[in-house]
């Protein structure tokens, strides 16, 4: 008996969202990137479409981080302290997608860096690369209302994606991309029920469903990646269901997650068992993107550029549709 | 859940008025009034007092289409006017209704096939409506076992077991929905199913009240669609929670405003 693939029919698609804006757009950047437009779950290409394909952010600290794992060192430690040339060799060096702009120095507990000094960090990083940009604050919400109207501003008409806007501070955020252009993260903590109801907030202020991006604050391997995966999964089902509150691409931080797990960041002197610290280390960066990958992410965030790799060779392969042998036949 | 608008009637006066007068404009506010309310597809029913049922399915359903695309409900016992509505109506549209008398499905199944739409099949028989579920539920399966002879999908047609007024037969509430329940065994894919919902409360007080209880009973039930008033706020606020509390919807704090901003 032939074997005949069981097709889901679903109702709606995930939104499709551009970032950047060329200058026949209005800004400087040489490319733009769209995510999402699923009509199925993740890589099911005999099932529907997967128009885009997932992109990898490569994230850049406006500060080099203070805790830095050897293999991070080895790879970003030349560049990492200056942002414009940590995303030039992001972009030039190992072909990041997007750049992924942290202003962590602004954060009261860190540097406490002003408005001005963010402003000229984020020109600067449009200075130097022509790949839209994802920029997000220091996460202290005080200080983040003070520096992203500012930031916003500076990159107007770039068509950035912004972050973040959550239950409990999103009108700063959401007036700023609203005023500016932007596109908006929406962040819940792992919480699928939040995540809808900030989507509801920000959309009542006037921002198209079109402009958001989600994002659940992620979990690395080993520390509640499953967690996170399985909201990921239902969130994607609740979109290709037909709910427009949850019908918006994802996104998740997968470098600094998957690095911050003892597994990942422990040099081999100290845990000899593990084998060679570098290996570990980027395959647990790689690994952790490669699941959120088959739970729907549409945008990773990450830091090693040989993860990067890893992840994009897993993404051509997945992007392939499956060989005829498994699918149904062709009509 | 499927809302199937029911104020398009010519039985409603204001309606049977807008027919006399041919008064375009009550019958396309009614539409999109309908549709802004919550309703996914609308019942046209010209009423039994038009002397042209098929000039008036006509006329009702062009103004309701210079308000609204969403699907139609061509609500009529008469095969030619049923052809007039989905003509009139193009392909977004259900044919409401057939029984299980041999006659209706000869003459309503093949038109279902032929316009490639949903069909609604009461549970009436040359008898009239059976006492009990599995009564009901009998002539489902033959209503479902000619739309499959006639090539049409099992999951296109949509059962409905009869609700009658309470206060007539009061112990009929439970069996349909014991027969809503147990529809879904009849075939794969499962039947939908429907109730035309405010027959429940004909001559009661209370109607609102007992349409909306009735209504998340029939959902806990696995009630696919009913015809009703969305104009029913309160009745259409208690529809989206119970489809909320049975997880059909994510929750959120402002569930009631997502729901209607799908």
């Amino acid at each position: 008996m032939p074997f005949e693939m069981p097709v889901e029919k679903w109702a709606a698609a995930v939104n499709t969202v551009t970032l950047g804006a060329t200058a026949a757009e209005g800004g400087t950047r040489t490319s733009t990137v769209s995510v999402g437009g699923e009509t199925t779950l993740p890589f099911l290409h005999f099932e529907g479409q997967a128009p885009n394909r997932p992109m990898i952010a490569m994230e850049v600290l406006d500060r080099k981080p203070q805790e830095w794992a050897a293999p991070l060192e080895e790879a970003l430690g030349k560049a990492a302290g200056d942002p414009a040339a940590w995303a030039r060799a992001c972009v030039e060096e190992f072909g990041a997608d997007l750049i992924c702009l942290r202003l962590v120095s602004a954060h009261p507990d860190n540097q406490d860096t002003s408005a001005d000094q963010a402003v000229a960090t984020v020109k600067a990083v449009l200075g130097a690369v022509g790949v839209p940009l994802i920029i997000w604050g220091c996460g202290q919400a005080d200080k983040d209302n003070e520096i992203m109207p500012r930031v916003s501003e500076a990159a107007a008409r770039e068509n950035c994606l912004l972050g973040q806007a959550e239950q409990d501070n999103y009108k700063t955020i959401t007036a700023a991309c609203l005023a500016d252009g932007h596109k908006l993260i929406t962040q819940a903590p792992l919480d699928i029920n939040i995540q809808k109801q900030v989507n509801i907030l920000v959309s009542e202020m006037g921002l198209d469903l079109s402009r958001i991006v989600m994002y659940q604050a992620t979990g690395g391997l080993g520390y509640g990646m499953e967690y996170a995966y399985s909201i990921m999964e239902r969130t994607r089902l609740a979109a290709l269901g037909g709910d427009r509150m949850l019908s918006m691409p994802m996104l998740a931080v997968v470098g600094s997650e998957a690095w911050k797990a003892k597994e990942a960041k422990t040099p081999a002197a100290d845990a000899p068992q593990w084998g060679d610290a570098a290996p570990r280390g980027v395959l647990w960066e790689a690994i952790t993107a490669t699941t959120f990958l088959h739970g729907g992410v549409d945008i990773l965030v990450m830091w090693h550029p040989q993860a990067v790799a890893v992840v994009r060779k897993n993404t051509d392969a997945l992007m392939q549709p499956v060989a005829s042998a498994v699918g149904p036949k062709e009509a | 859940m499927l809302v199937i608008g029911e104020r398009i009637n010519g039985m409603f006066r204001n309606v049977r008025k807008a027919i006399q007068a041919k008064d375009a404009d009550t019958i396309k506010k009614l539409a999109a009034g309908q549709v802004e309310a919550g309703a996914d597809v609308l019942d046209v029913n010209t009423g039994p007092a038009s002397d042209d049922p098929v000039t008036t399915m006509r006329w009702l359903v062009g103004a309701i289409r210079e308000a609204t695309q969403v699907p139609l409900s061509i609500d009529t016992t008469s095969a030619g006017v049923m052809r007039a509505g989905l003509e009139a109506a193009g392909p977004r549209a259900m044919i409401n209704s057939t029984t299980g008398v041999q006659e209706k499905l000869d003459a309503l199944l093949p038109m279902a096939a032929e316009f490639g739409v949903p069909i609604i099949g009461l549970t009436i028989d040359e008898k009239g409506v059976p006492r009990d579920a599995m009564g009901r539920n009998e002539v489902a399966l033959r209503i479902v076992a000619a739309a499959m002879e006639h090539g049409i999908a099992t999951d296109q047609v949509y059962i409905d077991p009869v609700i009658l007024p309470v206060n007539v037969a009061q112990s009929t509430v439970r069996e349909v929905l014991s027969a809503i329940r147990e529809c879904k065994i009849l075939a794969d894919p499962a039947p939908k199913t429907i109730l035309g919902l405010s027959n429940v409360s004909q001559g009661t007080t209370c109607r609102e009240l007992i349409n909306g209880t009735m209504l998340v009973m029939a959902l806990a039930n696995g009630l696919d669609a009913a015809i009703m008033d969305p104009f029913d706020t309160a009745m259409m606020d208690a529809m989206i929670a119970a489809e909320l509390l049975l997880n059909k919807q994510i929750y959120c704090d402002d569930f009631l405003k997502a729901y209607r901003q799908r």
